[in-house]
């Protein structure tokens, strides 16, 4: 069997190594399209990459788009396309610092709670398309994409001075939060620090794969997502499955805006990043939905992103790495759907010749006349 | 038309391999073999779906290449597939039309056209009738009538006769004979000795992807064919002696079950009791709430009233996986839909549907799956049931369709089931695996279990079953005992044309008893013929 796993991961590789090729070829054929080097970008942002104090920066950034991606992904491992992280984790983030900023209680109990409050605002929000769908057959492409609009008016409206809005200089806050909820980084000196909730993340990522790997609820959910006919004959439920898919889901992309919320600004304002759900498609996406290639993929996107900034001084346009993360969703996408076809065929074909193998190797046994039979035999099954 | 040395290869197998066909003009030329002998593909070459890997084809002796459907119907090769190609809700002439717009316009050219064929071939199609308000058999002379609209001179039919019950073939076959003796050649495909002698002019054999052999019906007897597409001693379903006991284990009462969204019942006072040790076959043609009984009793669909219960205990309520858990093994119509997850790997399609037993948890209510224990137990069953795979990490839509039905069977007879919902448990299954499966059945059955068999092989229904009901539009018409009953007279019921106790009639009345007699039923008579002939070897 040694020799389907191997090629399995081979396959497993194939696909992402395959994408990110074509991303950077096209990209560099944009640059020289643009009359522009297609080489030097690259070497730009691989120089940048071993500055230790964009290092942290990618980790922190990678923390934030890992548990968006692991949000979406558990969504899509059930065939649901939660678009609506984004407006999910920016609201828990908004309520989280206003909670944060009117509750104080001891460190240990102050960080659970603003957790709590962040996954049931994530939670809340996701459960509206998830209760829409099982109820009334609300596509949730379409819920969480209005979601999101609702999401970003009820945040503007949360934060007017007369709710919990606190001006500061021309910028608009909820106030700054009690300091027994800000969340221990890990300093490292001059580089910065490294936010703690980065290994909250990763803790996310390993509770992930152990509960869709190693539980019956994570069978019944993957179950559903490869084949949801399958799964009900099966005697999954699927509308409380969607549902709970949907409430999960919701939970963890409350969580996505915690690292920078308890690590580093302690307050929602309107400078706090945006588009981190959309961000977290793509890195699903690349990732394959597994935990491991999540995490890769997230470190990818924050090099993108971090890098990138450094192009603009030496006369490139930063937003050539969004063209890149552009083109990496399309390759992506493609190559990932071709992988998987060949993966298909190619293990049928390779299941038929080892029983072939194994029939022409039985009638030789059987020394008679009827190996040519056999391997018919198993030709035509 | 002249086909040669025709090979084609997919991945791991070669479904077709030297295949020689020639089928002259005016005659019904007839392709028979088993499931999974290759008798599908070779008619996708033929009707440009899909490319040979080598071999020729020749129309009207001059050689042809086909990259399309278009190109074969260009070259006058028309196919009628086994599920028709309709759109519900337009109107005959309209489906007729649709697509071949250009050769008679949409109007009153068409319609003159359309019923000069079918006044020519004695099909009756009425062209103003929508398609959803026909039977199956009136859609298949709709799909016929499409085929002659553009022109064809060939027909392919792909299994007609799946779809339609005795009687209807009887009347098919009539239009068969009509498109001969006005010089179209039709090409007939099927597994059914009976149907194929009565109607062929030639008859080409074809096992294991390859032409075995040609045969002329007149000097040919269905043993002789039999032997020619199976290439081995019958396999037969019967059963021997008697295990019903008076323990009712399924009870069915007036179980009703209307349409979404409407007071349409597709169910209607269905009332039936399955004894342990009893095996209940239901005939019927496909569509007539078979499915949305399997749903019913499964727990899919629930019931808008009427009272299911197992072993005395009122079952109606619980949910899919609280009846799974109770004893319901089902082995479903369609294996790929509702039986396995094709991408996932074997051990993984044994979890499925028992995630909450062992050994695929620890304990009841575990919580955890028990990986190791599940895989233990796939290997158990891939050997005990003789699951032809290299391992059980491949992926489940890498086996062929015999072994993945023998997992399946394997997995739900692992869990000791006390109801067995069995539809179609040999469809698309070749006769060793078919065999097989019947003997674990009948295994079964003498340990207790209780089956509902489904299925559209008349044959296994009356071999397998030791009582036998008819589902029409809904409602059980008929009852009949499968000791006597033939496959003409359930094909009545099934067409609604006879109801309550069908009697087996001995010495029939005179022509209706021969022409039964002359049919000779499809392979399960043969069978029967094969019988004592074994006894003598």
């Amino acid at each position: 069997m040694k020799k389907f796993d191997k090629e399995r991961v081979l396959l497993a590789v194939a696909g992402p190594v395959i994408a990110l090729v074509a991303a950077m070829v096209l990209t560099s054929v944009v640059l020289v399209a643009s009359g522009k080097s297609p080489i030097e970008p690259y070497s730009l942002m691989f120089e940048q990459a071993t500055f230790s104090d964009i290092q942290v920066l990618i980790i922190n950034e990678a923390g934030m788009y890992y548990l968006a991606a692991l949000a979406v992904a558990i969504g899509f491992r059930m065939n649901l396309f939660n678009i609506g992280v984004d407006g999910q984790y920016r609201l828990a983030a908004m309520v989280t610092a206003v909670v944060g900023a009117h509750v104080s209680l001891p460190a240990g109990l102050q960080i659970p709670l603003l957790i709590l409050v962040a996954m049931l605002t994530g939670a809340f929000w996701s459960g509206i398309a998830g209760i829409l769908k099982t109820t009334r057959g609300v596509s949730e492409v379409v819920s969480t994409i209005m979601l999101n609009a609702i999401a970003t008016s009820v945040i503007g409206y949360l934060t007017l001075d007369e709710n919990f809005g606190v001006p500061v200089g021309n910028n608009q806050t909820t106030g700054v939060m009690h300091s027994s909820g800000w969340f221990p980084g890990i300093d490292m000196g001059a580089s910065g620090e490294i936010y703690g909730f980065v290994v909250i993340a990763v803790l996310a990522g390993v509770l992930y794969w152990l509960i869709l790997n190693r539980t019956r609820f994570g069978f019944d959910l993957r179950a559903t997502g490869a084949s949801q006919s399958a799964a009900a004959a099966s005697g999954v439920n699927a509308k409380r499955m969607v549902l709970t898919a949907m409430l999960i889901s919701g939970a963890v992309a409350g969580l996505a805006g915690m690292p920078i919320l308890l690590g580093d600004v302690h307050t929602y304002s309107l400078s706090f990043p945006t588009g981190l759900g959309f961000t977290g498609i793509t890195i699903a996406l690349l990732g394959r939905n597994s935990p491991v290639g999540i995490a890769f993929a997230a470190l990818l996107i924050a090099f993108l992103a971090k890098a990138s900034p450094a192009l603009d001084y030496k006369g490139y346009d930063k937003e050539i790495a969004v063209i890149m993360q552009g083109l990496i969703v399309i390759a992506v996408v493609v190559s990932y759907e071709a992988v998987r076809r060949w993966g298909l065929r190619r293990q049928q074909q390779r299941v038929g010749e080892e029983l072939a193998a194994a029939a022409r190797a039985a009638g030789a046994d059987n020394g008679n006349n009827g190996n040519n039979d056999s391997v018919k035999e198993v030709a035509a099954r | 038309m002249e086909l040669n040395g025709i090979t084609k290869r997919f991945p791991g197998v070669v479904a077709n391999h030297d295949i020689h066909l020639s089928v002259r003009k005016g005659t019904v030329h007839a392709l028979v073999g088993e499931n999974g002998a290759g008798k599908s593909t070779l008619m996708k070459i033929l009707y440009g779906m899909q490319k040979p890997d080598e071999g020729t084809i020749a129309v009207d002796g001059t050689q042809v290449a086909f990259t399309s459907p278009a190109d074969a119907i260009a070259r006058g090769i028309g196919m009628v597939h086994q599920h028709f190609m309709l759109a519900d809700q337009l109107t005959v002439l309209e489906n007729i039309v649709l697509g071949s717009e250009k050769l008679y316009g949409i109007g009153a050219g068409a319609r003159r056209k359309i019923a000069e064929i079918s006044d020519r071939y004695g099909l009756g199609v009425r062209p103003d009738a929508y398609v959803e308000d026909l039977g199956v058999a009136d859609r298949q002379r709709v799909e016929i009538l499409k085929v002659l609209y553009r022109g064809a001179t060939t027909l392919i039919l792909d299994e007609p006769t799946a779809v339609l019950v005795p009687q209807e073939v009887d009347a098919l076959f009539d239009n068969l004979r009509e498109l001969k003796s006005e010089g179209l050649s039709v090409i007939f495909i099927s597994h059914k000795l009976g149907e194929v002698l009565s109607v062929a002019d030639d008859i080409t054999v074809i096992r294991r992807g390859t032409t075995v052999g040609t045969a002329i019906p007149s000097e040919t007897t269905p043993r002789q064919l039999a032997e020619l597409m199976v290439g081995s001693e019958l396999p037969t379903p019967e059963t021997a002696e008697s295990t019903v006991t008076d323990r009712p284990m399924i009870e069915v009462e007036g179980l009703k079950l209307l349409a979404e969204g409407s007071d349409l019942p597709l169910l209607d006072d269905i009332s039936f009791t399955i004894h342990e040790g009893e095996v209940l076959g239901l005939a019927g043609v496909e569509g007539n709430g078979q499915t949305e009984l399997i749903d019913a009793l499964i727990g899919l669909k629930h019931a808008d009233s009427g009272v299911i219960r197992m072993a005395g205990e009122d079952i109606t309520d619980w949910a899919t996986r609280r009846r799974r858990e109770g004893g319901v093994g089902y082995i479903p119509e369609d294996r790929h839909r509702h039986g396995l997850l094709l991408e996932s790997p074997l051990w993984e399609n044994r979890i499925l549907g028992h995630v909450t037993e062992q050994p695929n948890t620890r304990g009841k209510g575990g919580f955890w799956l028990d990986i190791k224990g599940a895989q233990a137990d796939t290997r158990r069953i891939v050997e005990e049931y003789d699951v032809r795979t290299p391992g059980i990490d491949v992926t489940a839509a890498s086996l062929s369709g015999g072994n993945q039905q023998k997992l399946i069977v394997g997995r739900e007879m692992s869990h000791k089931p006390r109801f067995l919902i069995a539809a179609h448990p040999t469809r698309g299954v070749d006769v060793g695996a078919q065999a097989q499966i019947w003997d674990q059945i009948r295994e079964a059955r003498r340990e207790g279990l209780a089956v509902l068999l489904i299925s559209a092989d008349l044959d296994e229904l009356i071999g397998l079953s030791d009582t036998l009901r008819v589902i029409y539009r809904g409602r059980l018409v008929a009852d009949a005992d499968p000791a006597s009953v033939t496959p003409e007279e359930l094909g009545s019921a099934m067409t609604g044309a006879a109801s309550g106790h069908l009697e087996h009639v001995e010495e029939d009345t005179g022509g209706a008893g021969d022409s039964g007699d002359a049919r000779a039923g499809d392979s399960g008579d043969v069978q029967e013929e094969a019988a004592p002939e074994d006894e003598a070897r």
